[in-house]
């Protein structure tokens, strides 16, 4: 980039040492004098009462300091505020099998996992909801008591335009169903905290946990303690891709562990309980109709979405909205009409993982395309570049869209892989496919209603010239840190790796809201921006006062302070920073950041909106074994529109990472379920609960990617960058099923792509039948009164014309949840 | 019931090239001695089941994986880890190169992919990408997609041969 001295230079991270020396102090790196050890007993029953919990055979056992059940949490909790459904230990009844009934803490975690052994349950099972279905064919019992109804979690009914209308004057339209199965987000990290007292007696907790900010507000709420009185420390994650996100029992457990015993208090999660925490990909079955003109163009779109919610609410109300609300952003979509629904069934419960609710959707709407073009006589590639949304248009579900480089990222991977000579003209089992993507450079809401910024950062720079930035953000692996240090080094001209960083600390750090929907570079990175420039203002004038060089002539650059017109002339960055004190005082600046306010007014229209899109494209190589099924990616060229890479190295490195969680999601990795036999109490159990077992990709497994990083700056955007965490996974899974379908004409269409289901397809192409796999049909789901907002372009004003009048709502002190946030309509009958 | 086993086992384990003398429960895995009672927490642990290649360490030279190790097998044998990587306060080529490539996002795998990574260049210093891929297939990385970690292991196989060649 021009004129930049850090931004857009590959370097390696600034925290790149503590990396490779394993000095990075991850959560269960900690260790404390007399620390104790945590352990949670946890249901065998997917569901079922708790009629008794006998602890006194463990409070006995040797080692055990303290037992806690239900009846010492009293106060639910959740992420979402509109379904704070989760207890820290289940008080009346369990949800999934992995619910803790009683917590343990020891000397030493064999004495705890002993003593949990002796701990007497009596339950009574209830029945079990193993899938969406069976969720809306039974009303009781109930797995929670609030949600729409029955075992009903959320419904979502929005059109914008008259779509029957538009279908039925369409020249043809398509009417496809999807599955995609649920997934995990097998972080290598198992998840760990540890709480305990500081010598005044403040409980501290640290966690590896992507969002310290929602710890503090949900623990402090679930031990009624004054929020000042807790401090939650996030841990450098070992990986999150959502899987950190949501406050969790063993969290508030060790907390008031570490409050009754006075001692530290730890807990590390086995990989069977990490598989049980879950909040991974929902599975997701949709069906999706689109009318189009001959040539191609979309003239509406029709989507039904039903997920399956699992044991608990978690994020689940965004993820509805989010299978939805950006189908529009990418393609230019003249009416569209989306229904949702979430339904709650006693598994673990799902929530975000990279790309939250978008790449199930995203899914079909690609492969839908693919067969539009083939059926259409089309190049796909044409297809998508002959509609392009255009950059700052406000789609039709009002989406305000920037900079959109998706025609240069379709460019560069049909000119990469080569498109034009190879699509439909390889050798039948060798194919290719192409599909592109959107998503969000963060959200446009807090997760609850208030008129704060999203983010914040605290600059102090003293006389030792050292540059201290303070932020709330929290490295889960994406660089983080290195995005602000980079971002401050550049404004004031010192290396980033002399920025000493204090990251994610609730007593230290302005809020953050939280390294989820890909918002820290955008967010903080602006908030960095305006603190450093305020800093650089009190430094240019003590500077120019010292040297009597005009401020608007003063360069920082090199660790120095010097006219642009006669670059001696000038101080060292310390010496400078020393006299801006002797003038100014002691040196701290502020930034701040808040999106601005969406033009989505109806309701729901608070999931969706963001500062930024980015975009991406891809296309992926295959041969297909037709004896087998066996599926072989040869090949994956993705192009990112990234708006500009603040460091191309770990921009890379998000791009690839990507693609490789997109390969592992779309080829192997699924969280099956199964139920045991009658003997062993009928429960749903996780099929897969280890790593050998769910299946991810190892290096064999791994082809060559051809990344492009596609540079536009986007004004919204920290020196005009946008999000590159999750973007690019979106298009992979669609990209490869096209790819099958080139290499042997077969479609399936549902995630995973395992080998049977390709043998499977082989085997009915050559009995004559249609060669797909996939599900044969959509539920009819009673959606009740559809909201009704016209699109821009027909009148619209954001608003639907047949919503009531709505009131925003206290929810807890001082916090109000707004009238568009994604809860705020939803009749809760959520225990407080 | 289970019993808590007595800190009962004595050996004498060299770790880094520093013999420590140590008591410990028989029952206790090499990665929990190194983690909890040597304090050495650079090594990693990701599924305690020899899955996922987080806690591997050089036992004399050769890449285990120390969660099924017990702690009682190394007596008198010798154990690296990442916290022996580095040359007092210079790094190894390889620990350069994988903070230079990108082959450390969030890092958590990463000690384990440096430990057996040396183990193969220590073994084959020109390794090809085949083999490279295969002595790592064993560990698994989630955030990298593991090819800035194939760039980083051929740097640092570059940059030591040309040392070597000096």
């Amino acid at each position: 980039m021009s004129g930049h001295r850090v931004v857009g230079k590959p370097r390696r991270r600034v925290d790149g040492r503590a990396k490779v020396t394993g000095q990075t102090r991850f959560a269960d790196d900690l260790q404390f004098p007399r620390m104790l050890h945590c352990k949670l007993l946890r249901s065998p029953h997917p569901h079922a009462r708790i009629l008794n919990v006998d602890t006194t055979r463990a409070e006995r056992a040797p080692g055990v300091h303290l037992v806690l059940t239900g009846k010492d949490f009293p106060v639910t909790f959740g992420i979402l505020p509109v379904s704070m459904d989760e207890e820290p230990i289940c008080r009346e009844k369990v949800r999934m099998a992995g619910d803790p009934v009683a917590a343990v803490i020891a000397a030493t975690e064999e004495e705890a996992a002993a003593a949990c052994e002796l701990i007497d349950v009596e339950y009574e099972p209830l029945k079990t909801i193993a899938d969406p279905l069976e969720a809306l064919a039974t009303d009781e019992p109930r797995i929670h008591d609030h949600g729409d109804h029955g075992n009903v979690h959320k419904k979502i009914a929005l059109e914008f335009g008259d779509v029957d209308a538009s279908l039925a004057g369409a020249d043809r339209v398509f009417d496809d169903t999807f599955f995609y199965e649920g997934n995990t987000h097998l972080a290598l990290e198992q998840h760990a905290a540890v709480a305990l007292l500081d010598p005044d007696g403040r409980l501290t907790l640290h966690s590896s946990t992507q969002v310290p900010h929602y710890v503090h507000r949900q623990v402090a709420r679930a031990l009624e303690l004054p929020a000042h009185k807790l401090r939650v420390v996030a841990a450098p994650n070992g990986g999150g891709f959502g899987g950190k996100t949501d406050v969790f029992n063993h969290e508030v457990v060790v907390a008031k562990a570490a409050m009754l015993t006075g001692r530290p208090v730890r807990i590390c999660l086995t990989r069977e309980e990490v598989f049980l925490c879950h909040r991974g990909r929902h599975p997701v079955l949709m069906r999706l109709r689109t009318g189009v003109k001959h040539d191609g163009t979309i003239v509406a779109m029709d989507l039904e979405t039903l997920l399956d919610g699992g044991a608990y609410g978690s994020y689940g109300v965004a993820s509805t909205f989010y299978t939805g609300q950006l189908q529009t952003v990418t393609y230019h979509v003249p009416r569209y009409r989306f229904r949702g629904c979430r339904t709650f069934t006693n598994k673990p419960p799902c929530g975000p993982k990279r790309g939250h609710g978008t790449p199930q959707p995203r899914f079909g709407q690609e492969v839908q395309l693919d067969k539009i073009a083939v059926a259409l006589g089309l190049d796909p590639a044409g297809l998508r570049l002959q509609q392009l949304e255009k950059p700052g248009t406000l789609t039709a579900n009002y989406m305000r869209l920037g900079t959109i480089a998706l025609r240069q990222c379709i460019e560069k991977v049909v000119e990469g892989s080569g498109w034009h000579d190879k699509w439909q003209k390889l050798r039948d089992g060798r194919g290719l496919g192409l599909a592109c993507s959107s998503y969000l450079c963060g959200a446009g809401l807090p997760i609850y209603w208030n008129d704060l910024p999203h983010s914040g950062v605290q600059l102090k720079l003293d006389r030792s010239g050292l540059v201290t930035l303070f932020c709330g953000a929290t490295e889960v692996g994406q660089g983080s840190d290195d995005v602000l240090a980079g971002i401050v080094a550049e404004v004031l001209g010192v290396a980033p790796q002399e920025i000493k960083l204090l990251t994610g600390d609730t007593d230290l750090t302005p809020v953050d809201l939280g390294s989820y929907s890909s918002r820290v570079t955008l967010m903080a990175g602006n908030a960095a921006i305006q603190a450093a420039e305020r800093a650089k203002a009190i430094v240019a004038a003590g500077v120019s006062a010292k040297l009597g060089i005009p401020e608007d002539r003063l360069v920082f650059a090199e660790g120095r302070v010097f006219d642009a017109e006669d670059p001696e002339q000038g101080l060292s960055f310390q010496d400078a920073v020393i006299v801006a004190e002797g003038k100014h005082g002691i040196i701290g600046t502020t930034g701040s950041y808040r999106p601005a306010v969406s033009a989505a007014k109806y309701k729901g229209g608070g999931v969706g909106p963001s500062p930024s899109y980015s975009y991406s494209a891809s296309v992926v190589e295959v041969e297909v074994d037709r004896t087998s099924g066996w599926i072989e990616v040869k090949k994956v060229w993705i192009a990112h529109d990234i708006g500009i890479a603040l460091n191309p190295v770990l921009a890379r490195g998000q791009v690839e990472g990507s693609v490789y969680m997109a390969l592992g999601e779309a080829l192997m990795e699924e969280s099956a379920m199964r139920r045991l036999p009658a003997r062993l109490s009928s429960a749903l159990v996780h099929k897969f609960p280890s790593m050998l077992e769910y299946k991810s990709p190892t290096t064999m497994e791994m082809p060559p990617v051809e990344t492009y990083l596609v540079e536009e700056p986007e004004p919204n955007g920290p020196f005009g960058a946008k999000e590159v965490g999750q973007g690019p996974l979106l298009p992979i899974m669609p990209a490869l099923a096209n790819a099958i379908f080139d290499a042997v004409g077969v479609r399936i269409d549902e995630i995973p792509i395992t080998p049977d289901k390709v043998f499977k397809a082989l085997r009915e192409q050559a009995q004559g039948r249609t060669p797909r796999v996939g599900p044969a049909s959509f539920p009819a789901i009673d959606w009740g009164e559809i909201s009704i907002v016209p699109p821009p372009w027909e009148g619209g004003d954001g608003r639907a014309i047949n919503e009531k009048p709505r009131k925003s709502k206290v929810v807890e002190s001082g916090v109000r949840l707004a009238p568009d946030s994604p809860g705020a309509n939803v009749s809760d009958g959520v225990k407080r | 019931m289970r019993r808590s086993p007595t800190n009962n086992a004595r050996i004498a384990l060299t770790v880094n090239g520093e013999t420590k003398e140590l008591l410990f429960a028989p029952n206790k895995t090499l990665l929990e001695v190194l983690r909890e009672d040597l304090g050495l927490t650079g090594t990693k642990h990701g599924c305690e089941l020899g899955e996922c290649g987080a806690c591997a360490v050089l036992l004399n030279g050769r890449p285990v994986l120390s969660c099924l190790v017990l702690a009682l097998e190394c007596d008198g044998r010798q154990v690296e880890t990442i916290e022996g990587l580095a040359d007092d306060a210079r790094l190894h080529p390889l620990q350069e190169a994988f903070a230079d490539c990108g082959a450390a996002q969030c890092g958590y795998c990463t000690p384990g992919f440096l430990v057996t990574a040396k183990a193969l260049l220590d073994e084959r210093p020109n390794a090809t990408r085949g083999e490279i891929t295969e002595a790592l297939s064993g560990n698994l990385c989630r955030c990298t997609g593991y090819i800035q970690i194939f760039e980083a292991v051929e740097e640092a196989a570059a940059k030591m041969g040309a040392k070597e060649s000096k």
